[in-house]
């Protein structure tokens, strides 16, 4: 039994303490839209926040996270308008989409600790996010544009 | 003749056992009533309940999903497993017979209130230095506690070793009894962390390695150790972090676990300042950093920071050299979405791989157990998680270790990786 907050919402989970966060959100909470790439923390499909950073769910054990708030892509904006969520459609970012979650949730962490980011800074911050479709100038163009929306709000 | 030097024999053995009889015996304490709850004074159990922050005690006097100050932490010495005590009012299995006196006796003289003499696993030669008004009210707050009955687990010290007698002798070579004594010619934030550091707060039983039979070495002083499965850093000038730390550095990290220069509290550290020195006021916090601020020389190293975590924040970003450097594809796929940085300065909630402590040893046990492990959301950097990489294998990590220390620090390369993070694992399963 762990209890922890879920897209604001306090739940406890019976899964095992070992149970990776992943089959927590999607099978006993049936929240689908992180995904499941590689299953060893190298390939950043299944990215969600904890306190409010991206970590990858796969390789986190659900006890590890015990007391904490979850967000998943569903929680990110309760409208699904988040800036970066915006600029993933303006830019047309998905192509199969699978990976899709995982790279808006790195990516906001990104926008959170650099909040004008250089070209540089989303290569190394995102390189662990995979996309096998190979969208990545979509992306790093989606994420230069939320930046800049971001950075209007203020 | 053979007779004779039976004889002669005989005596001298029963000589030495007479004395170290003499030695060694110590009276019991006349148990007491537990006290009732409520009967001493809630200031002194307030400050008590600081200065067992300050002593981080729970952290050795809990076990794992324990009750707190139950006892039953396993701690395993070159001498065996030594199980620490339950120190709860309890009567019969903790410390509710025990008068303030033979509780003080137990701190500064490490013999518990039957007589008996305690392993110097509990650090009574710190505890020596600490005053009769914070034993006293130390002691109002221990007594104050809900009794828990947990009974002492086994200790597996083998014989002659666990013959409690012979603590006599380990005293009487290396216990300097005796209250701390200020220093007129420092200042009064000086005094005060040196205080709290050899008193209570016992700093050197993790970061001063300990001689043949397990006495701190004087005149290595916090030179640094391997202590529970992890270093203990040097805490003096030979501290290998490449920003020097200073006052401010070192307030920041026992503060709040993370130094944004130097990284974040892991393992038994992050205990102790999370659950220990979390209690203490921030002047406390602030005299500790006066204290060790001196000790490892900051004021002469001053010069060294700028110029590392520039370097650091070029190395951050650093595009793998060539493809097939498996440690450097392990790095931007598994640590660079959290670990990177630019200038001008890191982020405290990413760690800066280029400037922890935990790269620039000489011994990778550090970066190992953290890799391995992850750090808890509740260590280190409170709500900032590391997950666990225990999954990746031997040789992978072996490959991203050595590319780490390559590139991002000028030592040299560690040898026999695979082979400790094989020990490291082992070690961790086993604990």
């Amino acid at each position: 039994m762990t209890s922890l907050t879920i897209n604001e919402r306090e739940v406890t989970v019976t899964s095992g303490e070992d149970t990776p966060l992943l089959w927590v959100i999607r099978d006993e909470l049936g929240l689908t839209g992180t995904k499941f790439g590689c299953g060893i923390g190298l390939c950043g499909a299944c990215t969600v926040h904890v306190d409010g950073r991206a970590i990858r769910s796969c390789i986190t054990p659900v006890a590890a996270v015990a007391g904490t708030r979850i967000t998943t892509i569903e929680g990110l904006d309760p409208a699904g308008a988040h800036p970066l969520q915006k600029a993933w459609i303006a830019t047309q970012a998905p192509q199969c989409g699978y990976c899709q979650s995982g790279q808006i949730m790195q990516a906001a962490t990104l926008l959170k600790d650099f909040p004008e980011p250089t070209d540089r800074d989303i290569d190394a911050v995102m390189g662990g996010n995979l996309c096998r479709c190979m969208a990545y100038v979509r992306i790093r163009k989606a994420i230069h544009l939320a930046a800049a929306e971001l950075k209007e709000r203020e | 003749m053979f007779r004779r030097w039976l004889l002669g024999i005989l005596a001298v053995v029963a000589f030495a056992v007479v004395g170290l009889f003499v030695i060694a015996w110590r009276p019991s304490i006349a148990p007491i009533e537990p006290p009732v709850a409520g009967s001493f004074p809630p200031e002194r159990v307030a400050r008590g309940a600081v200065l067992a922050g300050a002593g981080y005690c729970a952290t050795c006097h809990t076990a794992r999903g324990g009750a707190r100050y139950a006892g039953g932490y396993p701690m395993a010495t070159a001498f065996g497993t030594i199980h620490s005590t339950n120190i709860t009012p309890d009567p019969d299995t903790g410390i509710g017979r025990w008068s303030e006196a033979a509780f003080v006796r137990a701190m500064r003289s490490g013999v518990a209130r039957d007589g008996s003499h305690l392993f110097p696993a509990f650090p009574f030669d710190h505890f020596t230095k600490v005053t009769d008004q914070d034993l006293g009210d130390l002691y109002a707050f221990l007594m104050s506690q809900p009794p828990v009955a947990a009974p002492p687990r086994e200790n597996t010290v083998p014989f002659p070793l666990d013959v409690r007698a012979l603590q006599a002798g380990w005293k009487l070579l290396f216990l300097r009894k005796g209250v701390f004594e200020p220093d007129p010619a420092r200042s009064e934030a000086w005094n005060r962390g040196a205080y709290l550091a050899e008193g209570l707060s016992h700093c050197g039983a993790c970061h001063t390695p300990r001689n043949a039979v397990g006495a701190e070495r004087r005149s290595a002083a916090y030179a640094g150790a391997l202590v529970d499965g992890w270093e203990a850093p040097p805490l003096t000038a030979a501290n290998p972090a490449p920003v020097p730390w200073n006052e401010d550095a070192l307030y920041a990290y026992l503060r709040s676990g993370v130094s944004a220069l130097h990284g974040s509290a892991a393992g038994s550290m992050s205990e102790v300042v999370h659950d220990g020195l979390s209690k203490l006021p921030d002047a406390d916090i602030r005299a500790l950093a006066v204290y060790f601020a001196e000790v490892s020389g900051a004021a002469a190293r001053a010069d060294r920071g700028d110029a590392a975590v520039t370097a650091a924040l070029a190395a951050s970003g650093q595009a793998p050299s060539s493809a097939s450097d498996a440690g450097a594809e392990l790095y931007r796929a598994a640590c660079a979405s959290c670990h990177y940085n630019r200038a001008p300065a890191p982020l405290a909630a990413r760690p800066e791989l280029a400037l922890v402590s935990a790269l620039g040893s000489d011994d990778p046990t550090n970066l190992i157990r953290v890799v391995l492990e992850g750090i808890g959301v509740e260590e280190g950097m409170p709500g900032v998680l590391m997950p666990p990489f225990a999954h990746l294998r031997d040789a992978e990590l072996a490959a991203l270790a050595a590319y780490l220390r390559r590139t991002r620090t000028t030592r040299p390369p560690w040898p026999d990786l695979e082979a400790k993070i094989a020990e490291v694992r082992r070690h961790a399963a086993g604990t």
